[in-house]
């Protein structure tokens, strides 16, 4: 090894140097375990041009901003720094501001749930609270069951955590009961400790789907059977083109379910505030995680929210989004139908994303640089699975795009699957490679 | 002369857009450091009316793929009478090509492992199984997949059974539609940059690449820790002069100006093995480029400063 493989340090320092490191990174040695499972893939390069305005990106989480009443909410932010801004720039509590907590309520009450403001901790983001859970629940090769296909930022944290990750089948219905229960006893049986299930049962990210009502007590049960906590991550429930929202899973059982709820798809992403809902014991452990990685989430963006949940007709703004992604929801399907006859898809209720099942053969990651230079973007389903699998799919977003971008859009992309489709009619199928897991591909294609 | 004034050109629609920006911004902050001042522009609609009204000394284009190299952006460089670093519309074009940079580089004696270019519609009119059959009776196995333009290894695989062909080609074709498929040459792999200062071509100390684990893909290039990386690299005088002089042979017959960066794979016999060669190589954290100034003993933004000086004095 050449004596600038290792950082320098001073010979009388008692602390040995971590060995092995390279020329470019002196600490490659000292890294944890789980900092080794990380990659800078080549769809991450991929995506960095989805955001240029030359590409259709049917690839982005991101909600239509440009639908809030944005000078409004100006006003709003100016009068918060300046009647309140020692309280807004100031720390706050670990659990999060108590006047949140108790719209937070008010918000929850929509889907049935009945809680406490003290049942509630503030997160930055939804996301966080994924993080908090799976640190107070998993120890490295702990079982988490998540759907297939499942939500790409919550295993990108099981990941992180070492979780072993499998996979039970949804359906148009949402997750299927007997296959929950044919996977828990499978695994059980293998000796495996599963720790909680993971479920989207919403307007499904990325499937689309919406677990059924008939079906929501039955996973419930299942769950319960097994001694398996349920993880409910609800950010569209709000968001449904049809009827009153599903009452929450978490509205059939406080103990059994820790509920997620989040700010960012039903008004704005940019302050980062989301929500866990646990019973006593569970949110005291969460609140103590929280407090130990952030101290406490951002007073200047609960303040923000609770001003806007308090002064501005937010149902009227929820319904608004509802109608604009229902238009959107329809230039995607009628396009789809349209341009790509030979493949299948999933007609979201609600939500931002349909599912879409390409041709046989064909594999939407091995795709994707067609795509970008057809100038049109989306997420591999291969993203949704925890083992590489889901290669047949891709996941479309119709929530930024206006409805003419969609159709164009949509229209690059059959142009995309034509040559894809005719590439393997001449080399025929082969399977793909194995091992291609795909981490986070960044905020906004989350 | 007034203190120069640089625009770097970084971002464009390509596949490395992602290292494109990372290398631009590495290169504005260097030069920065050595009392220049510098602007970051992207390939946009925007570009022309900046340069108008900016009037930068000279641009630096940092454009990794497509139109960036290529040769067209130049061409509009060239058009709009805007002096630039690096190598011109022709030069960039022919280098651009792997197959036909290999074949030039070829010509002026430099080896490289036998290869054959093949636009995806001759399999369709041949037939692909009797395609790719004759190819693996000729060039044998392994073989190296690639698309024949465009670089940081996208696309690219390594072949070592028959069966694994048609996936790596399907893999090389979604980047562009025409693949090389080159036989596999194993030894020591090295990176050879060559820069021009305003005194002629030299060549930057050898920069040697040992994958820790796997290939030398996208992941291993712009990670740290999975590479390891030797610069200067571990080759005797003569192998190593033996390297350099091939480098600038490269850079030379290709007719190529300010930098390049050349990739060989050094045999067993100890001869280098031309594989492709880039005209605006990558300047990120991790690129090759800049670990062999920093071995040579550059200071990177005095060696950047070294290079836009020289292009300006040549105006």
């Amino acid at each position: 090894m050449s004596e600038n493989q290792t950082p320098a340090r001073d010979a009388s320092s008692p602390v040995p140097t971590p060995a092995a490191g390279t020329r470019l990174d002196p600490w490659l040695g000292a890294y944890a375990d789980r900092t080794h499972g990380m990659r800078a893939s080549e769809i991450r390069a991929l995506f960095a041009v989805a955001n240029r305005p030359e590409v259709v990106s049917l690839a982005g989480g991101m909600p239509y901003l440009e639908g809030l009443p944005l000078d409004a909410l100006a006003e709003t932010a100016r009068e918060l720094i300046a009647q309140r801004g020692t309280v807004a720039m100031q720390y706050g509590s670990g659990q999060g501001d108590e006047r949140l907590r108790e719209q937070i309520l008010e918000v929850m009450r929509l889907e049935g749930i009945d809680a406490h403001p003290d049942d509630v901790v503030v997160t930055t983001g939804s996301q966080q609270a994924l993080d908090l859970v799976t640190r107070l629940f998993i120890n490295p090769g702990d079982v988490v069951l998540a759907e297939a296909p499942s939500y790409v930022g919550a295993l990108g944290v099981f990941r992180a955590y070492q979780a072993e990750v499998h996979h039970a089948p949804l359906d148009e219905h949402g997750l299927v009961p007997e296959a929950l229960e044919e996977a828990l006893a499978r695994l059980v049986g293998e000796g495996k400790r599963v720790k909680f299930l993971y479920t989207v049962p919403n307007f499904h990210n990325p499937a689309g789907v919406t677990l059924s009502l008939e079906r929501r007590p039955r996973v419930l049960e299942i769950a319960q059977r097994y001694g398996v906590l349920v993880l409910e991550d609800n950010p569209y429930g709000l968001l449904g083109f049809e009827g009153d929202p599903l009452p929450a899973l978490r509205s059939f059982d406080d103990d059994g379910v820790i509920y997620l709820g989040s700010f960012s798809k039903t008004f704005a992403p940019g302050y980062r505030v989301g929500w866990a809902v646990a019973s006593h014991a569970v949110r005291e452990k969460l609140v103590i995680a929280s407090e130990s990685a952030i101290l406490c989430p951002s007073n200047a963006s609960q303040l923000a929210i609770s001003s806007y949940l308090a002064t501005h007709d937010w149902k009227g703004q929820v319904k608004a989004y509802r109608e604009l992604y229902r238009e959107r929801r329809d230039a995607m399907v009628s396009s789809l139908a349209e341009h790509l006859p030979d493949a299948s898809w999933t007609v979201p209720d609600g939500g931002f994303y349909t599912w879409v099942k390409l041709p046989e053969g064909l594999d939407a990651q091995a795709m994707l640089p067609r795509a970008v230079t057809a100038r049109v973007a989306y997420v591999p389903g291969t993203a949704f699975y925890a083992d590489g699998s889901g290669a047949d799919h891709m996941r479309l977003s119709f929530c930024y795009p206006t409805p003419e971008r969609i159709r164009e859009g949509v229209r690059r992309l059959a142009g995309v699957v034509s040559a894809e489709h005719e590439l393997v009619e001449i080399f025929g199928t082969a399977p793909a490679p194995e091992g291609r897991v795909i981490d986070s591909p960044g905020p906004d294609l989350a | 002369m007034n203190r120069p004034s640089v625009l770097v050109l970084a971002g464009g629609l390509s596949h490395e857009r992602d290292v494109s920006l990372r290398s631009g911004r590495r290169v504005a902050e260097a030069l920065r450091s050595s009392g220049i001042e510098v602007t970051v522009h992207d390939v946009d609609d925007d570009l022309l009316p900046a340069l108008a009204q900016m009037r930068p000394s000279i641009v630096w284009p940092l454009l990794h793929g497509a139109t960036g190299e290529d040769g067209s952006v130049r061409d509009i460089l060239e058009l709009v009478g805007q002096p630039y670093i690096g190598a011109d519309p022709r030069a960039s074009r022919i280098s651009w090509s792997k197959p036909i940079a290999k074949t030039v580089v070829g010509r002026a004696g430099i080896s490289s492992p036998r290869f054959v270019t093949l636009p995806q519609s001759l399999f369709r009119e041949l037939g692909a199984a009797r395609v790719l059959e004759s190819i693996v009776q000729n060039l044998g196995l392994p073989l190296v997949v690639k698309p024949s333009r465009g670089g940081s290894a996208l696309g690219v695989s390594v072949v070592h059974e028959a069966a694994a062909l048609p996936r790596a080609m399907v893999d090389a074709y979604a980047y562009g539609e025409t693949a090389i498929i080159e036989q596999a040459v194993f030894g020591t792999e090295v990176a050879m940059s060559v820069v021009d200062t305003g005194d002629g071509p030299f060549v930057l100390p050898a920069v040697e690449i040992v994958p820790r684990e796997g290939p030398y893909d996208y992941d291993a290039r712009y990670f740290p820790g999975r590479v390891e990386y030797f610069a200067p690299a571990r080759l005797d005088a003569a192998t190593a002069s033996r390297v350099a002089d091939a480098a600038l042979t490269a850079h030379t017959s290709l007719g190529l100006r300010h930098l390049s960066r050349s990739d060989f794979i050094i045999d067993a016999s100890g001869e280098p093995q031309f594989l492709d060669i880039n005209t605006a190589p990558g300047m990120t954290e991790t690129s090759l480029l800049p670990q062999a100034a920093e071995a040579g003993g550059f200071e990177l933004g005095e060696l950047y400063r070294a290079i836009v000086d020289a292009a300006l004095r040549e105006g």
